[in-house]
């Protein structure tokens, strides 16, 4: 925990500028980050944190303005500079070739010529002399995309270890990773401080800033606005400095009137492509006016009960009933049709075309409506205009609905789905992960909205690795583990009970 | 990884980098031709003014251009769809033979405008006809859709011949031909537009097929950015899992895509085979269908820089032939060496430069 008293330190950021455009991503940013420390950069979506980080990384090119590491004035023109300066990055969207194996991954890039075959023996054992000194195991055989998202961030973490990195930047680490992964991945954090490795750490959950960081800086439209000691701190301060306003870090609201069915789900039994049932057996039911949320640890079936329902995975066996209707020969865009609507987990896969211009991802899925053209043809203006009316309402930023979607902040980008899904006032409402790499204040907004969709007399069925965000929106709470439903319980039951449950222990 | 995703102003992505990769090209041509004794500079002037330096030197190279950008346009549809369609080649020889019909059914009894109409149906849904298997294979079968076109050609072109050789050769005749259409099947010539610019064809076979492969390039653009298919076909071709999601009927669109892309493959025929030879003549297509990869590769897969590229494209297959008459060191398969120079620095190596011009841009813009 000590902090290492020597002058230089390990990251000195001085006046550093960058424009996309219109867009000031950074104006002039002053920071100073201690070696051997683990800073936290926090700050409302698309503040600037990840171009910030960026900039150091090498991966885009400052403005104006100049970086110091240890002390040294250099110049970080790609990011192999940065690596040979001992940086290394986590990036907040994995940049994995998701058909190599770990190990091809980790090497990719510092195979060293023509040896590939007795490099990789000597990489396999400085990969697992890392693995046991830092607790990142992971199989070092296993494909990429076969791979769970906590485990694909300690191959990220490796490769940056396996490069030679002393300060290590991870952007939002923890938004796609369950409790117990982020409590794994901090004691990862903790163990590399210790032996004088300096951690950069953008989250959005002001949680773990208290529970890790030793310093928190705080970002604002670009600019830093604060620094602060962790200890001297506050979540309500903090929360307060992002975005400029007090913020209801619990939202309010009333009880759930029950009234007909309108989601119907009966001894559903999906399978993945291996043919191992991922969802065992399930049934449950979803009326308007409630919330029910799926509470489990990632990976126990949730995605794929959420995408047999939404037309996106055949199930084997069981029944699907959208309004009384069965919907099993019904694909994505009948469902739809029928008033559902699905907020993808997976937004960059799914949810969005990340080469589409923002308007465009703002009709994905609903792009043969009547209201955006008649006939063939799409009514550009129309929207357009829709767009910019999402944009507004759900502040999205730049409010520029011409934008390439990929040169959204990772926030925003989920705000354009969550706008696009809520916004067709839709019968049924499935979620997942909503607030995935959100910040504060739009949490705040999208749980509103969630809710308000149920007062509406709406079902909505809700998955999220989020206990707390689960427990706060819930009317009733179902507990998967295995691909089975292993028990039910009301929104008052403990974190205890259900973290027991979760991890199949009780029911 | 590095600079990939750096945003450049289009001008740089769209004007500039392919003028380098092109001028890139021209330098390693050049080298070559030097190589062989020859001097880079006369070769280059001969190619100019073979392509552009007479009437019938433009007329010619607007001909091979005509067919590039239906070629083009058909490469560029599918890709669109994320389908490569290496059959443009095929479907555009068998499109022929429905522009051959309708000219030989109509030729005796209407004016050429009232068979056009029919040509151009005629030769679209043969070409769309034999790109449906290959596109059905893919859909339902998963069959990749590069092998099957492939197969496709081959199986076409055996068609073809034994068609030509078997029905429709002209009794009494040695050359596996139809009849000569009359006029009422053929496709005028465009002197008139020359005649604009003070230019005179000549014999060169420029035809009114130029100004339907203008609109088709309109057609297309439409299609591509306006429709909701359109939107489809780019969510699908971009994004499979993103199609899935927004359901996008993968089968039903792949299909579609292709038809689309067989029929104006189909479409080149018009210009080959009812503009330029007023018969329908054993390979014909002569290799455009492979050019039009090339095209849309380099025009990326845009409506504009399709009629870009296939200009280009017609200015080397003209001024080539013509170099080569003057040259004769420089063979056909010399032309051949520099069109495949083009087409790897134009279109396969497009990333290779980027980095550097990213990299003095970025110094530029820091000012
Ligand atoms: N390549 C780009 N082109 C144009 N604008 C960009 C580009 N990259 C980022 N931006 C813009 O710069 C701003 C800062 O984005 P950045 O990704 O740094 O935000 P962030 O703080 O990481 O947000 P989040 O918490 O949502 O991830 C945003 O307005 C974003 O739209
Ligand atoms: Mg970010």
């Amino acid at each position: 925990m000590s902090l290492d008293p020597s002058p230089a330190p390990a990251i000195e950021l001085v006046g550093i500028d960058k424009k996309f455009g219109p867009v000031h991503a950074n104006k002039n940013i002053n920071l100073t980050i201690a070696k051997g420390s683990i800073h936290g950069i926090i700050g409302e979506n698309g503040a600037g944190k990840s171009t910030l980080m960026s900039i150091i990384y090498g991966f885009y090119q400052a403005d104006q303005g100049q970086i110091r590491i240890n002390g040294k004035p250099i110049v970080i023109r790609d990011s192999q500079a940065a690596i040979s300066n001992g940086i290394g990055m986590v990036h907040q969207h994995f940049m994995l070739v998701e058909n190599f194996t770990v190990l091809e991954n980790v090497v990719l890039g510092v195979e060293g010529g023509a040896l590939l075959g007795r490099d990789a023996a000597r990489a396999r054992g400085e990969l697992e002399r890392l693995q046991k000194d830092y607790g990142l195991e992971v199989d070092l055989d296993a494909i990429v995309e076969d791979l769970p998202v906590g485990a694909q961030q300690r191959v990220e973490i490796l490769k940056a270890l396996y490069r030679g990195a002393d300060i290590l930047i991870l952007d939002e680490p923890t938004g796609v990773l369950t409790p117990a992964e982020a409590d794994h991945l901090f004691n990862v954090l903790r163990v590399l401080r210790d032996q004088g490795k300096t951690i950069l750490l953008i989250t959005h959950k002001l949680r773990e800033i208290m529970a890790i960081t030793d310093a928190v800086s705080v970002m604002r439209r670009g600019e830093m606005v604060a620094t602060r000691a962790t200890a001297e701190t506050t979540v309500e301060e903090l929360a307060e400095l992002m975005v400029g306003r007090r913020v209801l870090l619990h939202v309010e609201k009333g009880e759930a009137k029950p009234g007909p069915v309108l989601l119907s789900v009966k001894n559903l039994t999906v399978k993945d492509g291996r043919g191992v049932k991922m969802v065992d057996n399930v049934s449950f039911d979803v009326r308007a006016g409630e919330i029910v949320g799926i509470a489990g640890v990632a990976g126990n079936g949730q995605s794929e009960l959420l995408e047999a329902i939404a037309g996106i995975r055949k199930p084997s066996s069981g029944k699907i009933l959208i309004d009384g209707q069965p919907v099993a020969e019904l694909d994505a865009a009948r469902r739809r049709e029928l008033g559902l609507a699905h907020i993808p987990e997976d937004r960059h896969h799914m949810g969005l075309v990340l080469k589409f211009e923002e308007y465009e991802n703002s009709i994905l899925g609903y792009h043969r409506d009547q209201r955006y053209g008649s006939g063939a043809f799409l009514d550009l203006e129309a929207i357009r205009k829709d767009a910019e009316d999402k944009i507004a309402k759900y502040d999205i930023r730049p409010p520029n609905p011409r934008l390439k979607t990929a040169n959204f902040s990772g926030g925003n980008q989920q705000k354009i789905v969550v706008a696009r899904e809520i916004e067709r006032d839709p019968k049924l409402l499935i979620v997942g992960q909503p607030t995935r790499g959100v910040d504060v204040g739009a949490i705040e907004f999208i749980h509103r909205r969630i809710i308000e969709t149920r007062d509406a007399g709406k079902a909505v069925l809700l998955v999220s690795v989020e206990l707390d965000e689960i427990r706060s929106l819930s009317d009733r709470i179902l507990v998967m583990f295995a691909g089975k439903i292993v028990g039910e319980k009301t929104s008052e039951a403990g974190e205890q009970t259900l973290g027991l449950m979760m991890a199949g222990i009780a029911a | 990884m590095t600079t990939a995703s750096v945003p450049l102003p289009n001008w740089i992505s769209y004007g500039l980098i392919p003028l380098l990769n092109l001028l890139l090209a021209f330098f390693f041509s050049g080298l070559v031709v030097w190589w062989i004794g020859e001097s880079p500079f006369e070769a280059l002037k001969f190619l100019i003014q073979g392509s552009l330096g007479r009437g019938d030197a433009i007329g010619f190279t607007l001909f091979y251009t005509t067919s590039f950008i239906f070629t083009g346009l058909s490469v560029a549809v599918a890709f669109h769809a994320g389908l490569f369609n290496i059959g443009s080649e095929g479907q555009a020889y068998v499109g022929g033979l429905g522009a051959a019909l309708a000219a030989l059914a109509l030729d005796h009894y209407v004016p050429w405008y009232v068979t056009m109409p029919f040509a151009i149906a005629g030769a679209a849904i043969f070409g769309a006809a034999w790109a449906f298997i290959p596109a059905w294979l893919q859909a339902k079968r998963g069959s990749h859709i590069v092998i099957t076109t492939i197969m496709f050609n081959f199986i076409g072109a055996a068609l073809m011949v034994y068609l030509l050789v078997n029905v429709f050769i002209v009794p009494g005749k040695m050359a596996p031909e139809t009849r000569t259409f009359l006029e009422g099947g053929q496709l005028p010539k465009l002197d008139w537009l020359m005649a604009l610019f003070g230019l005179k064809l000549g014999p060169a076979p420029f035809n009114v097929s130029f100004l339907i492969a203008l609109v088709m390039c309109y057609l297309v653009w439409l299609l591509i950015w306006r429709t909701k298919f359109g939107y489809e076909m780019r969510t699908l071709g971009i994004s499979p899992s993103a199609a899935i999601y927004a359901g996008v009927p993968y089968a039903r669109t792949v299909i579609i895509a292709m038809l689309i892309s067989g029929g104006l493959a189909g479409m080149m025929a018009l210009n080959a085979v009812n503009g330029a030879a007023a018969r329908l003549q054993v390979e014909f297509v002569a290799g455009a269908g492979f050019v039009g990869i090339a095209v849309s590769l380099m025009g990326r897969s845009h409506p504009v820089g399709i009629i870009l590229a296939a200009l280009l494209f017609g200015i080397l297959y003209q001024g080539g032939a013509d170099l080569s008459f003057e040259m004769p060191t420089i063979t056909r398969d010399m032309i051949v060496v520099i069109q495949g120079l083009v087409i790897l620095f134009a279109g396969a190596l497009e990333y290779m430069l980027r980095p550097a011009v990213v990299r003095i841009y970025q110094q530029f813009a820091k000012g």
